[in-house]
C-alpha cells in the first residue's frame, strides 16, 4: 500500500468541444480550448513550478513562480492565467526563467521560518518542493530584515508577529508560515462559497484574516477543511498531522455520515488514522468535504465505545461482558424459544442506514430466512419511506431522478423543506456555487435557512410556510402553473398519461387552490406563490431538491406527489440540470431501502407477494418465504405492548431517540423479553436491551454504501475491527447460531448475491466498482456503467402519472393549550442523534439543542434569550434552552435533536404519514413557558440510562 | 462633551447609507467612503452593518476597508495633516519634515495631539511631485513645504 496521490493540474478543468493543439517543451499536447498553459503543461506530463496555483480553485496569478516563455510573445506570461491557444510554442525551462524563479523563491523564503525539519508539512509542503524544483542554494537578502517569522527582532517584540490560532478543535492556523498565496481565501469563496476569509492589509502588511481579525472558532468559519487542503504550507496544518506525523499509506473509501456520500483518502499511519482527505475523483463531492466527514471520525476511537458483546437477564441488571460464542448462543436460544413459545411472528429485526448494503441485505436475509417471517424495518421508515412510495407511484422508481453534477446544469432550484448547508453541506457548496454563477432558488421552508440569504447567495424567493401546510402550497405552485399556460403541453403530451393529466390539472384549476386561498392555509402571500410560480415554470432547466421537512408529515407521500406532479407539468425530468432529488439523511439510506428493509418489499422493491420474486430467493436460499408483509416500527412497538412482539434485533439504529414519541417507544422495548442491540455505542435504546453486540465502524469493514444520487460507493477497510468482527460478520455469525448454513467469507460475494437476485444491481460487482470507482442504479446489461439520470426517454413506469393532491391539514393542531408549531432540524457539526458527533470535538459549535423561538413570542412569555423553558405537547414535556431569532416566524418554534438530554422525541406525536407511518416530526402543537430546569421525565430518564449503563467488571478482575 | 456613538446609532446611519447607494455598480468603496464623511472614521459595528446590507462576508469588507490605509478605524482630529512620504519628496527633504511636524506635534505617524486637534499621517504620492515636498491639509494640498510653511500651517489649524 502507498499513498494515493492525485495529482494537481494547477487549474480547474475546462469543459469545451473544440480542442486546441500546442507545443510545450517540444511535445504536442491536445487539450480543449481555454485550458491554461499550466493546465495543459501537466497534462503532457511536464510540471510547472507554482505556488499560488491549484486546480481546486481558479488561477490568480500571484506568486510569480509559473512563469513561461511563449514564442512570439513579450515577457514571461504566468502559466496559469495564459489560456492556450493554437499553435503556441512554450518553454517551462531556461536559463531566464530559472533566474527569475529563484529570485522570487530568494524572497519568499526571506520572510519564512526555516524549521523545516521539526515543521508538521515536513514531506508535504509545496514551499519546501518548490525551493527544491528551482535549485534555491542561497538567500540573498538574508533572514534579519523585516519579518513576520520571529517573536523578537532586534531586542524588541516583533509587531508583525501573529502568534499560533488554536482555537478551532481540528487545524491551527500559523501566520508566521504564511506566504499570502491566497489560496485558502479562494478555496472558501469558490470552494465551500462561505467566504469566511480574506486578506487584510496590502503589501507586505498582508495577512490571512478569518472574519473581521477574528480567530477562527468566532469568525464565519464553518470548518470545513477547505482551506486547510489548499494551504501549501504549514500555515494551515490539521492538528492531528501536528500530533502525529505524515501518513505513509491511504485508501479511498466513502463517509459514513450524511446521504451525499462524499469520497475520501483515508491517511494512515500504520493502523492508526491520521486524517480524512476529500478525493477529487469522488463524483459525489469532487474534492470537497464538510466539517463532519473531514474532521469528525474521532467516535470511532472513543473511550465510549463498546467492544465486547454483553448480555443481562434483566434490564435493571448491570451488564455483563461474555464471549462472542456466548452472546451469540444466547440470543439465538431466546429468539428461538421466543418463537417456540409466541409464534414465528414473534420477533423482528431493524436494518440500519448506517450500515453497508451487504450488512443490510443480511439482516434482511436473516429475518426473512432464519426467522421465517417479513418482521424487518428500517430507520428509513421515519425519513424518506415516503420518497419511496410517492416517486413509485409517480415516475415507477424510489429514488431521485438525478446526479449532483446535475446541479450544474440548473436553472432555478425549488429548495423544499431541506436545509441543505446544514444537513447536506457538501451538496450546499455545489448549488452555491451554481447559484453564485445565475441560477435562480426558490426556498419552501417555515424558517429563514442560510440558503435564503448568505453571502453572495439571495433566494428569489421565499414561502415561509406554516409547518404542515406543503401540499397546499405545491398545488397552488401548480394551480398557477396550469391556470396561466406555464405548462409543458409537449412534454406531458408525449411522457405522461394525458387524461390523467387533464383530472389532476381540472383539480388543481380549482378556486380552492389558488394561492389566495392558500394564503388563508399557510401564510405565505398569494404574491410570493405566484412569483415563484412563474419564475419556476420560465426560468429554463427546473430541480426540486427536498428534504425531511417534506416526508415528515402526515401527508409526506401526498407532498411527495405534489413535487413530482410540478416537476411533469414543467417538463423537468428525463435529462441534466433537472429533475426530482430527495435530499437522503443518512449515508445509507437508500441503499438500505433499495435492500429489502422493507417488511413488505424484497430487495429492489419488489413485493413480497410477487410469487416470481419469492421464487428467485426461495431457489438461492433454500427456505420457504412468508408471502405476507410483516410489521413495521410501531406496529412492532405497538404489538410489544400488547405482548405478541417478544424479540428483536437492532442493527445500528438508536429508535429511543431517533422515533417519535419516546415514551410509546420506551414502552415497547420495555415489554420485549429480548432486545438485541447491535451497535458502536451504548446508545438511548441500549438502555432496555438484554445483549449488546458490539459494532465496527465504516473504517473497520468493507461494502458499499449508496447515497442520495444512487451512486454505489466502496467502503474501504482501514483498520481491523476493534470489536472483533465487521457487523456483517456478526450477522452472519447469529444466522449460523440459530443454524443457516451461511459462509460469506468477504462482502463481494454478497454483493454477488444482491446482483444475481436484484435486476437493477444486476450489473454490480466489486470489480465494477474498483474499475469505474462507482456507479449509480439501476446498473445491468442495458446500463452497464450505471445510470447518472433517469426517466430520459420516457418514465419507468411507463408513462408519468399526475395524482391528485388534495390537502388535508394534520390532526395536530393548535389550541388554546398548545399555541405554537414545534418543526425540527438538524444543524452543521451535529449528525442526527449525535451518537458520533457527541463524541467529537464538533461539540464546540453546539453542545445543547437550543429551542429558537420568534421575539415577539417570547415577549409574550417573558422569555430571554438563554432562558431554560419548558416545551410541552399532548405527549410530553421536556426542557431546554432559548435562541430567540427572527428566523423563524411568529407561531413557529424551532430546534435540533442531537442531544439525549433533551429527548426532543418526547414531544413529537404519533400521528404518521398516511401512507408509510413516516412519524410526523415535523409538526407539533407546543407551548413554551418559563422553567427552572430539567422535567421530572428528564431527571427520571438520566437516573434510569445512567443504571442501565453499568458494566460489571470483568470475572478475574473482581477476584 | 461625548462624541461617541452609541452602536445603535451607527447601525441606523449606516444603514440608511447603504440604503441610499446599494443601486451603484460596487457600491462598497463608495459607502466605504460616505461613512468616513458621516463619522470622520470607521465606526465599530460599521463594517457588520455594510456587510449585512450589501449580502457579503464579514471578512470581505474587512478585507476591503483594512486595505486603504484612507478609511480610520479611530476618530481623527479636528485637522488631518498628511506629509507626503514617496520618493520624489523624499529627495526633497520630505524625511526632515515629517521629523519636525511629528516633534512639533509631539506625536508618531497616524498619531492625533493629546487635545484632539491635529492628526498626522504619512501619505505616499499626492501627485504633487514637482512641487515636493508636499502636504494635504485638511482635504487641501499644499506645495513645496517647508518647515516654515510647516510652521505656519500649524500655527493656523492650532488656533
Amino acid at each position: 500500500m502507498s499513498l494515493v496521490t492525485e495529482i494537481d493540474y494547477g487549474t480547474p478543468a475546462v469543459k469545451s468541444e473544440k480542442t486546441v493543439t500546442l507545443n510545450i517543451d517540444g511535445f504536442d499536447v491536445t487539450v480543449p480550448e481555454g485550458t491554461s498553459v499550466m493546465r495543459a503543461s501537466m497534462e503532457a506530463g511536464i510540471e510547472i513550478p507554482k505556488l499560488c496555483a491549484t486546480d481546486m480553485v481558479d488561477a490568480f496569478g500571484s506568486c510569480r513562480l509559473c512563469l513561461v516563455e511563449i514564442e512570439g510573445r513579450r515577457g514571461t506570461p504566468s502559466s496559469c492565467t495564459t489560456p492556450v491557444s493554437e499553435g503556441m510554442v512554450v518553454h517551462t525551462q531556461n536559463d531566464r526563467l530559472k533566474k527569475l524563479r529563484r529570485g522570487v523563491m530568494e524572497l519568499y523564503i526571506s520572510d519564512h521560518p526555516l524549521d523545516c525539519l521539526t515543521c508538521a508539512a515536513n514531506g508535504d509542503c509545496e514551499l519546501q518542493d518548490m525551493a527544491g524544483a528551482v535549485g534555491l542554494r542561497d538567500v540573498r537578502y538574508g533572514y534579519e530584515g523585516e519579518n513576520h517569522v520571529k517573536t523578537r527582532q532586534n531586542g524588541e517584540e516583533n509587531p508583525r508577529y501573529m502568534a499560533k490560532d488554536e482555537s478551532n478543535p481540528y487545524f491551527t492556523y500559523d501566520p508566521s508560515k504564511c506566504i499570502v498565496c491566497s489560496r485558502c481565501v479562494r478555496a472558501c469563496e469558490e470552494v465551500q462559497g462561505t467566504f469566511a476569509l480574506t486578506i487584510e492589509g496590502r503589501g507586505f502588511e498582508s495577512r490571512v484574516s478569518p472574519g473581521m481579525h477574528e480567530d477562527f472558532l468566532s469568525s464565519e468559519c464553518v470548518s470545513c477543511g477547505a482551506c486547510v487542503q489548499a494551504c501549501p504550507t504549514a500555515t494551515l496544518q490539521e492538528k492531528s498531522i501536528i500530533d502525529i506525523g505524515q501518513p505513509e499509506h491511504s485508501v479511498v473509501t466513502t463517509c459514513a455520515y450524511c446521504g451525499v456520500g462524499c469520497s475520501f483518502k483515508a491517511e494512515m499511519r500504520g493502523d492508526e488514522l491520521v486524517r480524512m482527505v476529500p478525493y477529487k475523483d469522488g463524483k459525489a463531492n469532487r474534492g470537497h468535504s464538510c466539517v463532519k466527514g473531514r474532521f469528525a471520525y474521532g467516535y470511532a476511537s472513543h473511550q465510549d465505545r463498546i467492544l465486547n458483546p454483553m448480555i443481562r437477564e434483566n434490564v435493571n441488571d448491570p451488564w455483563r461482558e461474555v464471549s462472542w460464542e456466548e452472546a451469540l448462543t444466547y440470543t439465538a436460544n431466546k429468539f428461538r424459544s421466543l418463537q417456540e413459545k409466541y409464534g414465528r411472528e414473534s420477533i423482528g429485526g431493524i436494518t440500519s442506514s448506517r450500515c453497508t448494503n451487504e450488512e443490510t441485505f443480511l439482516v434482511q436475509k436473516l429475518i426473512r430466512a432464519g426467522f421465517g417471517n417479513n418482521n424487518v424495518d428500517t430507520c428509513a421508515r421515519v425519513c424518506h419511506s415516503p420518497t419511496g412510495y410517492g416517486l413509485k407511484t409517480t415516475f415507477g422508481t424510489s429514488a431521485g431522478t438525478q446526479d449532483f453534477d446535475s446541479v450544474e446544469q440548473t436553472d432555478v432550484v425549488i429548495v423544499i423543506g431541506a436545509n441543505p448547508t446544514d444537513g447536506h453541506p457538501v451538496f450546499a457548496s455545489r448549488l452555491k456555487k451554481r447559484l453564485r454563477a445565475g441560477a435562480k432558488l426558490i426556498v419552501i421552508d417555515p424558517r429563514r435557512i442560510d440558503l435564503v440569504r448568505s453571502p453572495h447567495i439571495e433566494a428569489a424567493a421565499h414561502l415561509p410556510l406554516r409547518p404542515g401546510s406543503n401540499v397546499a402550497v405545491l398545488t397552488a405552485l401548480a394551480h398557477v402553473i396550469v391556470t396561466e399556460d406555464l405548462y409543458d403541453e409537449a412534454f406531458i403530451r408525449e411522457k405522461c398519461d394525458w387524461s390523467e393529466f387533464e383530472d389532476w390539472a381540472a383539480f388543481v384549476a380549482d378556486a380552492k387552490n389558488s394561492p389566495e386561498e392558500v394564503e388563508k392555509i399557510s401564510g405565505v402571500p398569494a404574491d410570493e406563490i405566484r412569483k415563484a410560480a412563474r419564475i419556476f415554470a420560465t426560468g429554463g432547466n427546473g430541480a426540486i431538491y427536498y428534504g425531511l421537512g417534506v416526508t415528515e408529515h402526515s401527508q409526506g407521500s401526498t407532498t411527495v406527489m405534489a413535487i413530482a406532479n410540478l416537476a411533469m407539468a414543467t417538463g423537468n425530468i428525463g435529462r441534466p440540470g433537472v429533475g426530482v432529488n430527495p435530499l437522503r439523511g443518512q449515508n445509507n439510506v437508500q441503499g438500505s431501502c433499495d435492500m429489502g428493509s422493507f417488511p413488505h418489499e424484497l430487495p429492489g422493491y419488489r413485493h413480497i407477494s410477487d410469487d416470481g420474486t419469492r421464487d428467485i430467493f426461495e431457489k438461492l436460499w433454500g427456505v420457504k418465504l412468508n408471502d405476507e408483509p410483516g410489521l413495521r416500527i410501531p406496529n412492532m412497538l405497538d404489538a410489544a405492548v400488547d405482548g405478541t412482539f417478544r424479540g428483536i434485533y437492532i442493527q445500528g439504529e438508536d429508535i429511543l431517540q431517533s422515533d417519535p414519541d419516546t415514551k410509546h417507544v420506551a414502552a415497547g422495548l420495555a415489554a420485549m423479553e429480548c432486545v438485541v442491540v447491535h451497535d458502536l455505542f451504548l446508545n438511548e435504546t441500549a438502555n432496555y436491551a438484554h445483549v449488546f453486540l458490539p459494532g465496527s465502524t465504516f473504517l473497520e469493514k468493507d461494502g458499499t454504501f449508496t447515497n442520495a444520487e444512487r451512486r454505489i460507493n466502496r467502503v474501504r477497510r482501514v483498520m481491523k475491527p476493534k470489536n472483533g468482527y465487521a457487523d456483517w460478520e456478526v450477522t452472519q455469525n447469529l444466522a449460523r447460531a440459530m443454524g443457516l448454513d451461511w459462509n460469506y467469507t468477504h462482502p463481494s460475494q454478497i454483493m454477488d448475491e444482491i446482483a444475481a437476485t436484484t435486476p437493477s444491481f444486476a450489473g454490480v460487482s466489486y470489480d465494477l466498482l474498483e474499475r469505474e470507482g462507482s456507479v449509480q442504479w439501476p446498473c445491468n446489461e442495458k446500463a452497464p456503467t450505471g445510470t447518472p439520470v433517469m426517466h430520459i426517454g420516457g418514465f419507468v413506469r411507463g408513462k408519468g402519472k399526475f395524482v391528485v393532491t388534495e390537502y388535508v391539514a394534520t390532526d395536530e393542531k393548535t389550541g388554546p393549550r398548545f399555541p405554537l408549531l414545534l418543526t425540527t432540524g438538524r444543524i452543521l457539526s451535529q449528525y442526527n442523534v449525535g451518537a458520533q458527533t457527541r463524541r467529537t470535538q464538533n461539540s464546540v459549535w453546539h453542545e445543547e439543542d437550543l429551542l429558537e423561538i420568534h421575539p415577539h413570542d417570547a415577549e409574550q412569555r417573558g422569555i430571554r434569550d438563554g432562558d431554560w423553558i419548558r416545551l410541552a405537547s399532548r405527549s410530553g414535556e421536556t426542557t431546554l434552552r432559548t435562541k430567540i431569532t427572527d428566523r423563524v416566524a411568529p407561531g413557529v418554534v424551532y430546534t435540533t435533536f442531537h442531544h439525549p438530554g433533551t429527548q426532543a422525541n418526547v414531544i413529537t406525536t404519533d400521528f404518521t404519514d398516511w401512507a408509510t407511518n413516516c412519524p410526523e416530526y415535523k409538526v407539533t402543537a407546543v407551548q413554551v413557558s418559563a422553567s427552572n430546569g430539567p422535567t421530572e421525565w428528564q431527571v427520571e430518564y438520566d437516573e434510569q440510562a445512567k443504571q442501565s449503563r453499568r458494566i460489571l467488571p470483568a470475572p478475574d478482575a473482581a477476584e | 462633551m461625548s462624541l461617541s456613538v452609541t452602536s445603535e446609532e451607527v447601525t441606523t446611519r449606516v444603514g440608511a447609507i447603504c440604503d441610499g447607494l446599494a443601486g451603484l455598480e460596487g457600491p462598497l468603496l463608495p459607502i466605504l467612503h460616505e461613512v468616513q464623511e458621516e463619522f470622520g472614521f470607521i465606526p465599530e459595528g460599521a463594517l457588520q452593518t455594510i456587510a449585512k446590507k450589501l449580502n457579503l462576508s464579514r471578512a470581505e469588507v474587512h478585507g476591503v476597508a483594512s486595505f486603504y490605509h484612507d478609511f480610520r478605524t479611530e476618530k481623527p482630529g479636528r485637522h488631518v495633516i498628511k506629509i507626503c512620504r514617496a520618493e520624489a519628496c523624499q529627495a526633497m527633504g520630505a524625511d526632515e519634515l515629517g521629523n519636525h511636524a511629528k516633534r512639533k506635534l509631539k506625536v508618531d505617524w497616524s498619531e492625533t495631539t493629546a487635545n484632539h486637534n491635529v492628526t498626522l499621517e504619512p501619505v505616499f504620492c499626492l501627485g504633487l511631485c514637482a512641487c515636493a515636498p508636499a502636504a494635504m491639509v485638511d482635504g487641501k494640498v499644499v506645495g513645496r513645504v517647508s518647515k516654515d510653511r510647516l510652521d505656519h500651517i500649524l500655527n493656523e489649524v492650532e488656533s
